[in-house]
Order: structure tokens, then sequence, then C-alpha cells
């Protein structure tokens, strides 16, 4: 699937609905998700091939991949089923560096000879691909590991829990959407499970079970009268997490101090899907905003997208490099910005990090897919740049050692590239909670949730808008708000920050399917916040007529 | 074994139908060979080739339906693939939009989809092509990063109502950006065609390299009301966008910029000026595209609207100014006792004999854009979108270039955009239209498009 496809597919332009999910690998019986066509052992078995006819081949680095990538998708609206998909892709892929160059080759044939021969095709794309090469691949050092084994935390496997099960629960969330008052209603569960071998010629080999899962709905109420429509999205977040997200936890809500409920590490689909209804029947007599400058306070569910598109993006270095110039584009966040060691990127209190460890995280893993430990580092550090997001190829270029830990590949058949890891705001370390923010501003707006999203190609110019907004006015939320989206410059953003509420407030947002590279690759990335307060931020009003 | 003949197609399919044992079955086989090759910073960065055919059958008793997908082509593996699909289907849950697979369609004459030159494409050529980048490039002092893919391919499609549907198809896309080393001025180019001869690297390349060179240290202007010359790029993305929306569905049950106050749709209601005429056309020269749709999605009529096999027809979307057709899929259209319309494979818009310099010639005040990006949808309701240029923005006073202008964020909608229609330019192939489709989209001039915003991006 190409990335123009996805947005086509996701596009906002259709009134909020999701079409069925493309497929990637066969669909398959659920059932047959649960087999285990492979042992470890004979992973390892394969993986020694690969890595031995590489070698014999002159290759001075290589890496196997055997990948086990399974989907499952189920689609409702209102009453109905729309759909349930299964899906299994299987094989690997193997990289080499020969003459210093990179080759790479995939085949879906999990056999010794299937093996050998793609690995003799990968050689000899790398010495073909070395005519071009002006430099030769400089490669950071990994240890070897041996044989060790990480898998996601999870206390349900959602491919365990039979398909009916999860029907029923989306039919019973649009079935209280509709009861209280929504027009439409569409609902989806996207589960993900990664099994990876990994294996190189420094001496690893890694086995990894990696689970995700994503529930989500969108809510229509329709005033026909008018001839007006509105949405509200589930406040829900994709987790690295199994189907435990899907069982609601008391602990795990938040209120507001204006009746909203939030979550964390667990979801309560139904109740959200009431209060969804409610809140978009509401939006149809909202008041539309008055543009100016406003206080925001942004809720992490809907700041996660804003640190995503502004922080996260413009440090992987790749982009910084050009190496995306002609996709995803370039970034303002430039090198000599970084050695400088005083480029404010944002005010004192912003404290920015990449973590690949952290718990419930989509990026979460033991290891990247080029076979490095995950860890956590800093990139903002009390407002100022401080590191990118790089892995073993690039580190040399920016004078370190040593890898980040966030290489990814979307499948077995695509090459690992640099991807954004987890990137975070640290929570504020005073005790400072939402309350205490809302009853701190004068003239300010709430947003909570995922909307509208725009950036430039080397990110300083953004607009976003949001799932629900709330106007505050002398230390109280009075009332709900349409037609909201704010203009930004990412620097001048950042440094409007002044507070960040402290950790209990601090829950993840999450994106599923980041798109970069061409052959596009897509791949999931968290990113954590507590609700934070930007002031003086340019507020416009996007209501038209046609 | 990428690319199977008519025959061979056929021979596959008839044995897969043969082997049901369900109230009816539907077989789709398809394959593709690829090939791309990346670039940036003046160097190559990744090539590769890949294969792939897949078969994927969907199966039904009653109104409950299944499927699976398999991409080994032996008789056994075959034969699973179908029981697997019927065991889903039996566990499936009733779909009250089930529609019945189509009996035996006529498709007319095949479009000249497949081309021969395109689907010989060699690594060399596309090695070729990206040094004819490269060179010219790092001679003026100027970074390139571009990708040229290609693909060769078939579709095919059979029921076990005696429905049978096959199309070949060729393709080739190019981009390249090309930003100046002293990182103030950037331009962008695109091509696609189906056939591969008509793509010059070299040429298309230049233009990039002369519009980064032209955007230079570009200045910043006062964002507001503008009257714009977009590129066909640049209109094609935000067209694309509105006649994505479409759908009758959608329309009727008052979520769409097409449903009218009051309750039903825009349908044979004036929503743009009445030069806008776009239709689409499976046997355009320049656009060429299966006859044939698969049902964009969704089989019998579940989830994506069951086109398994519908045949395309020429069809205007907006005529005169004025809505002509919704999409209706089969379920949709059997309930509002309508003809189903098959999902278009190309988009069309007529244009006119201005050329870009005819349309600057003619221009007092206004902007010259190359190219839109990260545009996202603000409100569905009223197809308010927001986005950037990028690659080349030129200030035009009196007839002339004046001077690179810095990028602005526009929020805009292509209905008010349609409706503030100044001059139609020529038409130009685009890559991106429906199902695989591409588009030929003119230039045009559209007076008071809002820039809200400016951007420092290069």
């Amino acid at each position: 699937m190409k990335r123009r496809d996805f947005v086509q597919l996701t596009g906002l332009g259709l009134g909020g609905l999701l079409l069925p999910f493309p497929m990637m690998g066969n669909s398959v019986s659920p059932e047959a998700l649960l087999e285990i066509p492979i042992t470890i052992a004979q992973k390892k078995q394969l993986a020694d091939v690969a890595l031995n006819t590489a070698k014999s081949l002159g290759a001075t680095y290589t890496d196997v991949r055997i990948g086990r990538y399974l989907n499952q998708f189920v689609s409702t609206r209102e009453k109905r089923v729309q759909g349930i998909q299964s899906s299994e892709s299987y094989g690997v892929g193997i990289r080499v560096i020969a003459n210093g160059t990179w080759g790479f080759a995939s085949t879906n044939q999990v056999t010794t000879e299937g093996v050998n021969k793609a690995t003799t095709q990968a050689v000899a794309i790398a010495r073909a691909n070395s005519k071009f090469q002006k430099e030769p691949v400089i490669l950071a050092p990994a240890p070897g590991y041996g044989e060790v084994v990480w898998n996601t935390p999870i206390q349900k496997n959602s491919f365990e829990v039979p398909v009916s099960e999860k029907v029923d629960l989306l039919l019973n969330a649009n079935s209280e959407a509709m009861k209280n008052g929504a027009n439409f209603v569409s609902s989806n569960l996207f589960q993900v499970n990664e099994q990876k071998y990994f294996a190189s010629s420094d001496g690893s080999y890694i086995d990894q079970d990696i689970h995700r899962i994503w529930p989500t709905f969108t809510v229509s109420a329709i005033d026909r009268a008018s001839g007006q429509f509105k949405t509200r999205d589930a406040l829900s977040a994709p987790m690295g997490m199994g189907y435990d997200y899907m069982i609601p936890k008391k602990e795990d809500k938040l209120q507001t101090p204006f009746g909203m409920t939030l979550y964390g590490n667990s979801y309560d689909i139904v109740e959200d899907a009431i209060a969804a209804a409610k809140q978009a029947k509401e939006k149809l007599t909202a008041k539309s905003v008055e543009p100016g400058k406003y206080d925001m306070v942004l809720e992490p569910n809907h700041l996660g997208l804003t640190i995503h598109e502004s922080v996260g993006h413009p440090l992987e270095l790749d982009r910084i490099l050009g190496y995306e110039a002609n996709y995803a584009g370039t970034s303002f966040a430039t090198l000599d910005k970084l050695k400088s060691g005083t480029f404010n990127y944002g005010s004192k209190v912003v404290n920015i990090f990449a973590d690949k460890t952290q718990p419930c995280s989509l990026g979460a893993v033991g290891y990247d897919d080029e076979g490095v430990k995950c860890k956590r580092w800093d990139l903002i550090k009390d407002g100022i740049f401080v590191n990118v997001e790089a892995i073993r190829d690039q580190v040399h270029m920016i004078g370190q050692k040593e890898s980040h830990g966030c290489c990814y590949s979307q499948s077995w058949e695509d090459v690992q590239f640099q991807r954004m890891p987890n990137v975070s705001l640290a929570p504020g370390k005073e005790s400072y909670s939402l309350a205490q923010m809302i009853k701190d501003v004068e003239k300010g707006i709430y947003i909570a949730g995922r909307g509208s999203y725009s950036i430039d190609q080397q990110r300083y110019n953004f607009q976003f808008g949001g799932n629900v907004f709330y106007e505050i006015k002398n230390g109280e939320v009075i009332g709900m708000l349409n037609d909201v989206a704010y203009q930004s410059n990412t620097q001048e953003f950042w440094n409007s920050c002044v507070k960040i509420c402290d950790e209990k407030d601090y829950r993840l947002f999450g994106s599923f399917f980041d798109g970069k590279g061409q052959p596009s690759q897509v791949s999931a990335v968290s990113h954590g916040s507590s609700t934070s307060r930007f002031n003086g931020v340019n507020v416009i009003n996007t209501a038209r007529t046609i | 074994m990428a690319i199977l003949s008519k025959d061979d197609a056929k021979k596959i399919l008839e044995k897969v139908v043969g082997f049901s044992k369900s109230d009816g079955i539907e077989v789709t086989l398809n394959g593709n060979d690829g090939g791309n090759i990346r670039y940036a910073r003046n160097s190559v960065s990744t090539a590769g080739e890949s294969s792939n055919v897949s078969l994927s059958v969907q199966t039904y008793f009653g109104k409950k339906s299944g499927g699976a997908s398999i991409n080994e082509f032996d008789d056994a593996s075959l034969e699973k693939v179908v029981r697997r699909a019927e065991e889903l289907a039996q566990l499936a849950p009733e779909n009250p939009e089930f529609m019945e697979p189509l009996g035996p369609q006529n498709y007319g004459t095949d479009p000249k989809t497949f081309i021969e030159s395109t689907a010989k494409i060699t690594p060399d050529y596309r090695a070729k092509s990206a040094s004819n980048s490269i060179e010219p490039a790092s001679k003026k002092d100027v970074t390139a990063a571009g990708f040229l893919e290609d693909s060769r391919g078939f579709s095919s499609l059979m029921n076990s109502k005696g429905l049978f549907a096959y199309s070949q198809s060729t393709g080739v896309d190019f981009t390249v950006t090309m930003r100046t080393n002293d990182g103030t001025g950037s331009g962008w180019v695109a091509r696609n065609f189906n056939d591969v001869s008509k793509l010059d690297a070299a040429e298309a390349s230049q233009i990039a390299i002369d519009k980064a060179l032209q955007s230079r240290n570009a200045k910043a202007i006062e964002p507001g009301k503008y009257t714009v010359i977009l590129e066909p790029n640049a209109a094609a993305d935000l067209l694309g966008l509105m006649l994505a929306g479409m759908n009758a569905r959608q329309a009727d049950e008052g979520r769409s910029y097409l449903s009218k106050k009051g309750g039903g749709t825009k349908l044979g209601e004036k929503i743009v000026d009445e030069r806008v005429n776009i239709y689409t056309d499976p046997w355009n020269e320049e656009v060429p595209v299966a006859n044939w749709s698969d049902g964009g999605g969704g089989r019998f009529g579940g989830g994506g609207g069951g086109g398994g096999g519908q045949p395309r027809t020429k069809m205007d979307l907006i005529k005169n100014g004025v809505v002509s057709n919704l999409i209706y899929d089969r379920y949709w259209a059997s309930q509002k006792n309508v003809e189903a319309t098959s999902f278009p494979g190309n988009r069309i818009m007529a244009g006119g004999n201005a050329s870009i310099e005819d349309m600057i010639k003619d221009t007092k005040k206004g902007v010259l854009v190359t190219r839109f990006w990260y545009i996202r949808a603000v409100d569905p309701q009223t197809l308010l979108y927001t986005g950037l240029t990028r690659d080349g923005t030129f200030y035009i006073e009196n007839g002339k270039i004046k001077h690179p202008v810095k990028n602005f964020r526009f929020n805009e909608s292509p209905i008010i955009m349609l409706n503030n229609l100044e001059t139609l330019g020529k038409q130009m192939r685009v890559a991106g239209g429906f199902g695989g489709g591409s588009s030929l989209i003119p230039a045009m001039k559209i007076r008071d498009f809002t820039f809200s915003s400016l951007s420092d991006a290069v």
C-alpha cells in the first residue's frame, strides 16, 4: 500500500467515515493466526544459512529478519458488521553490506533454498549499487547479544479473543451511541502482532513478539433542517498492548472539572461512545469561535499529534540531511543549531525525550530492527535542542558512536530504515492538576483529541484542529466551541509553553500509520505528555459557507 | 509469472470457481512487477524490484460471505483457499446489504492501458534517469532528490454467474525536488505516464532546477486573498479531494458537502462556475484506465459498495457547473431505485487554450503556485482544506513574474475555488485518480484564494 492510497482511504474529506482497512498480506481465518509455523531453533538455523552464505560471498555485514506479521480488523456501523479481516504476511528479509554498500532482498520462501537465493541476490544488489555509492557505509558498532527474547508484556492476547466478542463490544458501543442521540456511528478495532526474529553477523539472535491495538469510532449528529453535521471521534489511543486495553479500569479514568472522562492505559469504549453522541449533538449548536489570541490548554491525546509533527519529525536525522527531501521534506532543525548547544527549541519547562522502552507505547520493543538494544535519550533539555533520532549508519555523521536504536521496517519484505521513536514531553515537576491549570487561565481554549493537522515540509508553520473544544473564561470552562484551529510556528509555539501538569495527568497519544520513505512504509509511534498550557496562540475561525 | 495472459488467468480462475461448494463465488487474480530508484543528496540511495501475484476468493451462503487470499497456485493451495473462504463465510454474520454477483458484462473495446516499452523498463534505464537528473543539478550547485517508479501488471476477475474481466496496465511515475545548496531555493516537477516514451527525465529535471534557482531568496508578502495561477498538480490535489467525496449514500445521509439543507442531495444543482466540466472516461487516450471496476474495496455490496466486474463508462460528474452524477454503489442504488454507478477509474476536467505564460501575462497582481503540500481536511461540511505552497511560489505583477515569495498556508474549499474561476488553462496528465487511475487536469486561474499565514519553509 502506498502512503498516498492510505491517505485517500482515511481522508477526513469523507465526513469522518473510515473505510475498510487495506489488507497487508494474505487473508486467513482468525484461528490460523494462532498457529506457530516455525520454532526459534528453526529460525536460528535459517538465519545461520543467510549469515554463512553472505559471508562466503564477501559481505562484511549481514542481518536477517524472519517475520510473521498478523493483522486483524473488525469494522461495524450502527447495527451491522461491515467487515472482519484477518491477515498474515510471512517471509524473510536479508540485508548485507558488500563493497561498502547496502543490498537487500526478501522472499516469502522461508526455506534453506529461499533464504540462500535471497541472500545471494542481496549481495548482488549491493555490488551493483556500489557503482553509485560515493562513500562507504559506516556502521556504528552494536554488541552481539547472543540468543535473547523480548515480548510486549500483554495480559490478554487480542488474537485469542473470539471475533464474536469483539463484534458484540463494538455493536454495543454503536447501540449506546444511537440511544444517546447519534444519527450514525461507525466503529473499528485494529489489532497487530509482529512476530519477528532478528539475527546478525554481530552475533545477535533476537526473538520478539510485539502487540498493538487500536479501538476507534466516529459518531455523527445531523440537523437536517439546517443541513449541519458534526462528528466526534473516540478519545481512545492506539497502544502497544493486548486486549487488556479494552477492559476498562477505574484507575485509568480521569475526570475533567467540566464533566468529560479521559482515558489512560485502559479504555471504556461504551462509556466514551455515549459521551461522544451527546457531544456531537452539542456541537450542532455550539458557539463559533471568535478568532484571536488565546491561551491554549492542550490535552495529551491532542498534544501528542502536535509533538509528533513539530518535534518527532523535524528531529529525524535522515530528514535533516536531505534524504527525504523529495517526499517527507527536510527540517528547520539543522545540525548547526544542534551543534551550537544554545538553540531554544522551547521554553525552560520544555523537556522532550525519545524512549523506545516506555511501557504500553506503540514504539516499545526490546531491540530495534537492526539489533540495537532500545533506550531513552533526551532531545530537548530545559528548552535547548540537544540531540536527534539516528541509527547505526547515521550516528557517525553527528559525531556520535552509538545508534539510538530506532530502526524499523513495516514488514519482512521492506528494508529497515530510520523511523521516529516514541517522542514525549516530560510532565511538570511540581504538583499541578488540570483543574488548577484551568483556574489560572483568563481567556483560553481547552482542546481534547486529534483533529485536522498540517505542517510545512521543514516543520515551521503548522495548523491544528481538534476533536472537542471548550472555551475557558476567567478560570472556568463556560461552554463548547466550534470552528477552532490554531496556527503557529514550531519554535514560537514551544517557547510559549508556560506550564505542564504533573505526572498524574501523563498519558499516551498514538499514531498507527506514520508514513515515510519511497516506496512508503508505515510505522506506529506513541507520544506521552501531560496537559500543557501555551500562551497567546493564534486561533482562526474555520467556518465557511458554500 | 507476474504478468499472466488473458488465457492463463482464465484457466486458473475457472479452476478456482470449479472448486466452489458455496451458493456463489467471486475470484480476483492480480499481478504486478515493479521497479524503482530513489536518489537524494545527488546520489542514488536505494533501488529495487518487486514481483507479486495474488489470488483472492469471496464466497457466499445466502447473505453471509467470507474471503481469503493466497499467493501459491498449485491445485491443493487453490482448493484450500476456497475451502477457507467458505469456512469464514459460514461463520460470518448475515450482511443485510449483501448483493449477489453480476452476470456477464459487455465492456466494449480495451483501453490502451498497457504499453510494451514501459513494461520493458530496466534497472539501467532507471539509473540513467537518475543520472540525467543528478548531473545537471550538481553542475548548477543544486542538490537533487528524486524517485522513479514503474509498474506493469494485470487484473482479472471471474464469478460463478459467468462474469469474466481482464485488463493489463503499465505506469511510470517520476518526481524530483531540486534544492539550491545555499538552502534558499527549491523546485519540483512530477511526471506520470502509461507510456514511458513520453517521459524525459532530463527535461523534467531542468524545469525543477530552474524553479529552484528562480525561487532563491524569496520575499515575504502579506497573507490574504490573492488571485492565484495553479499549475495542474496544485489544482488536481484540491479537485481530487472534492471528487472523492461524491458518494451518494453519504450525501443522502446528510453528512456530505453534497447534502442539502432540509434533506436530499445537491444532484442536479449548480455548485461551481458553469465553465467547470468534470467527467470520467476509461478510453481517454491521455489517461486510459481499465473499463471495469474490481469493486473498490468491497465485494458483493458490503463495505466498499459491490462493483465486482461492473463496466466503467464515460460519465459526467460536473456538467456546466451542475452536479450531474453521484456514485451509487449497487446496494445503495437498489435502495434508491436508481442505476448503480461504477466506481470511476480516472478523472478529467476540461481545460482551455491558455498556457501558464498567457495567464501570467493576463494577471495584474497574483501568485503562481507550483504545488501544494500536506493538505488536510478542516471541515467536511464545507470541504474546507488547509495546506501549504511549496517548491516554487512566485509573485506576479502587471503580467510578469516579479520575484519569488515565501510559502503560504492556505485555508480554502475547492467549491469556493471553482466558484472563483477566472481562466482555464491547458490540461496535463497528473498522478492520482480514482481506483488507481490518473487525472487530466488543467492549470487554472482563481480569484480570492485564501492564504492565511506565512511559512519560513523552503
